[in-house]
């Protein structure tokens, strides 16, 4: 099928010259239709820490239809919801919005780019959104508690839900 | 068109008893209106000070498919002559502008490079669409290669092979129900691809649905447009009231597959009731309705705290759980008043159970004043229904008819009219009731309860004429009570709906919620007009 070739190539041009800051393997070997990348926090941000496990799944009628992208590890972040499931707000996956010419490595750039400067105007999360505009030293302490707990050593990519969820720190309540 | 012959003799009869508002209730729309002429007409109640006009009714038209295209072909080859661009790139223009012809002329001829690229069309000019074969091609999108690889770019030259491009057309249009904004696949492109690339790319089917998507673009862009809500009706028409006027009229107006509708919130007919009062009227009865028959039929409410009350239980000794009042569920009156007569309560004479009696009464006020309304604006939705299914069996009645008596087709229609007018003047009820629900009372009430009660009446009693056997139906004295009655209850109908949209178009009604909009004007009192 046509998407075989185009995804071969993809993973492998990532696989070979990674995009900065990232690792990129599949999450088994037999399947190229979900892979996953660990996300080094880019130097200079409030990210830089942490490593953060990144899963990209490729739908079937891949590249016609986006790709999910999700944190593995848990993030403190706007455009990341905060929860195991680490769904991401990016405009270019959504479904309407995707062209089948848009590359996985733009994509991966563009979840790095968010680390490097979160859109608190396109929130998953208005709570977080509204204290990286009002308070950023609260929303920085909080970053550094989160990658703290969960984006130290080697990314995990099997979403274990944290065992004291009630003792997450920065869980402050609202 | 047979079906509007059709459609025009079924009320003809009508129209010869009411010469004056013929062109209402029963429009076939298209020839009264001059909306070309008048990009903003008036509403219907400015006309009303001449007398042909009710000051319920609103200008509307009537559009066929055929009658859309038109429109949107005649703008795209005006704006193709005047500016010099394709058909293709003037309706892509045109849907960027939602077809205001004007401002898209003018911004163009200040500044043609910004609009252009921000309609996603390219500066350059190429020739027509057409497949290429370039040698040492490779497809972006699935990466394959080879020679006699057929591959397409539009204008910007982002070039890929048919089959991804076909795929991704299909997936926008089939899935996606996308059509006037479908862009390049490129990453970060917006061009906007042309019915004529797309034509030339996709299957007829798929054309067609591409097509009927930019159609109903064109209708859903225009303020001014809408759409016909009955199934399978392809017909959508212009109105010129605004949200705004809302308020202030209720725009009913009615498509040539003759049904009737609300302009501004696309509901089956609601007159007299303001489109707000019918929402929050909706939302009442479903979120209310039952659980207040519910309540009504199995509570009481505690004598002293007022707590709605269960009885779950067969003991008439009831003691409250919110305040410990104990209480005779038969009385309603205090429970150490019964001595030992404990399960038979037999004095209903005593006072404390009478006052607590008038309590509970008052405190269901409020839930039996909502229930009265509903219940009549339930039972005239349920009637119509029926009466519906009359109708039915009355068009076999009719062929029946025929038989016996030896009347001839035109000589029946009567039936048909009455069965019309039940519907009609049933539906403009049920909404009355919604309406007095919010009406607070001023001078105005008393007329509109009188003409409701006309018409409530007048329509019961035709009602009851028309459920009569075939047998009867023949007596040619019934048929003229059944032709005077219609008459009537049409007219009492009009008269009703007149007085009605007069007071709301003069703000005379108040209202016991706010409307949404402006109402600031209705506090000033009632007047004492009439």
């Amino acid at each position: 099928m046509a998407s075989q070739k185009r995804i071969a190539k993809e993973l492998n041009e990532c696989m070979s010259s990674p995009p900065e800051g990232m690792t990129v393997e599949l999450a088994d070997d037999e399947d190229v239709h979900k892979w996953h990348v660990t996300l080094a926090g880019p130097p200079g941000s409030v990210y830089s820490e942490g490593k953060f496990g990144v899963v990209v799944s490729l739908p079937s009628e891949y590249p016609f239809k986006p790709p999910t992208v999700t944190f593995a590890t848990r993030i403190y972040h706007p455009n990341v919801t905060n929860d195991t499931l680490g769904n991401i707000c990016l405009a270019a996956l959504k479904p309407e919005a995707w062209k089948p010419a848009t590359k996985l490595r733009a994509v991966l750039e563009a979840v790095r780019s968010l680390l490097v400067e979160p859109q608190p105007d396109d929130p998953l999360e208005g709570r977080i959104a509204d204290e990286y505009r009002n308070d950023r030293g609260e929303f920085e302490k909080n970053v550094r508690a989160y990658i703290q707990r969960y984006a130290k050593g080697a990314a995990k990519f099997d979403a274990a839900p944290p065992t004291a969820a009630a003792g997450a720190p920065g869980n402050s309540n609202e | 068109m047979d079906s509007e012959d059709d459609f025009m003799s079924a009320v003809s009869s009508e129209d010869d008893i009411l010469p004056d508002d013929s062109d209402n209730d029963d429009m076939s729309g298209a020839e009264d209106f001059d909306f070309d002429d008048e990009p903003d007409p008036d509403l219907g109640m400015e006309k009303s000070i001449s007398h042909k006009r009710v000051a319920y009714d609103i200008s509307f038209k009537v559009y066929q498919p055929g009658d859309i295209q038109k429109q949107q072909d005649d703008l795209i080859n005006e704006v193709n002559m005047i500016l010099d661009i394709s058909k293709e790139e003037a309706a892509i223009l045109l849907r960027y502008f939602r077809w205001n012809k004007e401002r898209l002329i003018e911004d163009y001829m200040d500044r043609s490079r910004q609009v252009l690229e921000a309609a996603g069309l390219a500066q350059t000019t190429v020739g027509p669409p057409k497949l290429e074969v370039i040698p040492g091609f490779v497809c972006d999108i699935c990466c394959e290669e080879g020679d006699g690889l057929q591959s397409f770019s539009i204008k910007c030259g982002h070039r890929y092979c048919v089959d991804c491009y076909r795929h991704y057309l299909s997936q926008k249009i089939k899935e996606e129900g996308e059509a006037a904004r479908i862009q390049c696949p490129s990453d970060g492109c917006n061009l906007i691809i042309d019915a004529r690339s797309l034509d030339l790319l996709v299957t007829p089917t798929l054309r067609d649905r591409y097509h009927q998507l930019l159609n109903r673009t064109y209708v859903e862009d225009k303020e001014t447009l809408k759409w016909c809500p009955a199934p399978d009706c392809q017909n959508a028409i212009e109105c010129g009231v605004k949200k705004k006027d809302l308020d202030k009229v209720v725009p009913t107006v009615s498509c040539l597959c003759s049904h009737r509708f609300c302009f501004g919130c696309i509901l089956n007919d609601h007159q007299p009731a303001p489109c707000d009062l019918v929402k929050r009227w909706l939302k009442k009865c479903a979120d209310d309705s039952e659980t207040a028959n519910w309540i009504s039929a199995n509570t009481k409410e505690c004598p002293k705290c007022n707590s709605t009350i269960e009885k779950n239980g067969g003991c008439n000794h009831m003691t409250c759980r919110k305040c410990k009042h104990e209480f005779c569920w038969m009385c309603m009156g205090l429970w150490s008043e019964h001595g030992t007569s404990w399960y038979s309560c037999n004095r209903f004479e005593e006072r404390s159970g009478t006052e607590a009696r008038d309590a509970q009464a008052k405190s269901r006020v409020s839930l039996e004043r909502y229930l009265h309304y509903y219940n009549r604006y339930a039972n005239h939705d349920q009637s119509a229904r029926l009466d519906r299914d009359i109708y039915h069996k009355t068009e076999r009645k009719m062929v029946q008819l025929q038989k016996e008596s030896g009347m001839s087709w035109i000589e029946v229609q009567y039936l048909n009219s009455a069965s019309q007018a039940l519907q009609t003047c049933r539906q403009t009820l049920m909404w009355t009731y919604a309406f007095a629900f919010y009406l607070a009372r001023n001078n105005q009430t008393e007329i509109f309860e009188d003409n409701q009660k006309d018409l409530e009446m007048a329509v019961e009693a035709l009602s009851e004429m028309f459920e009569k056997p075939v047998t009867d139906l023949a007596d040619p004295q019934l048929k003229v009570e059944i032709m005077d009655k219609t008459t009537y209850c049409n007219k009492r109908r009009i008269i009703l709906l007149d007085d009605t949209a007069q007071n709301l178009a003069d703000g005379r009604w108040t209202f016991n919620v706010e409307l949404s909009g402006v109402l600031g004007g209705n506090n000033g009192g009632p007047s004492n007009k009439r």
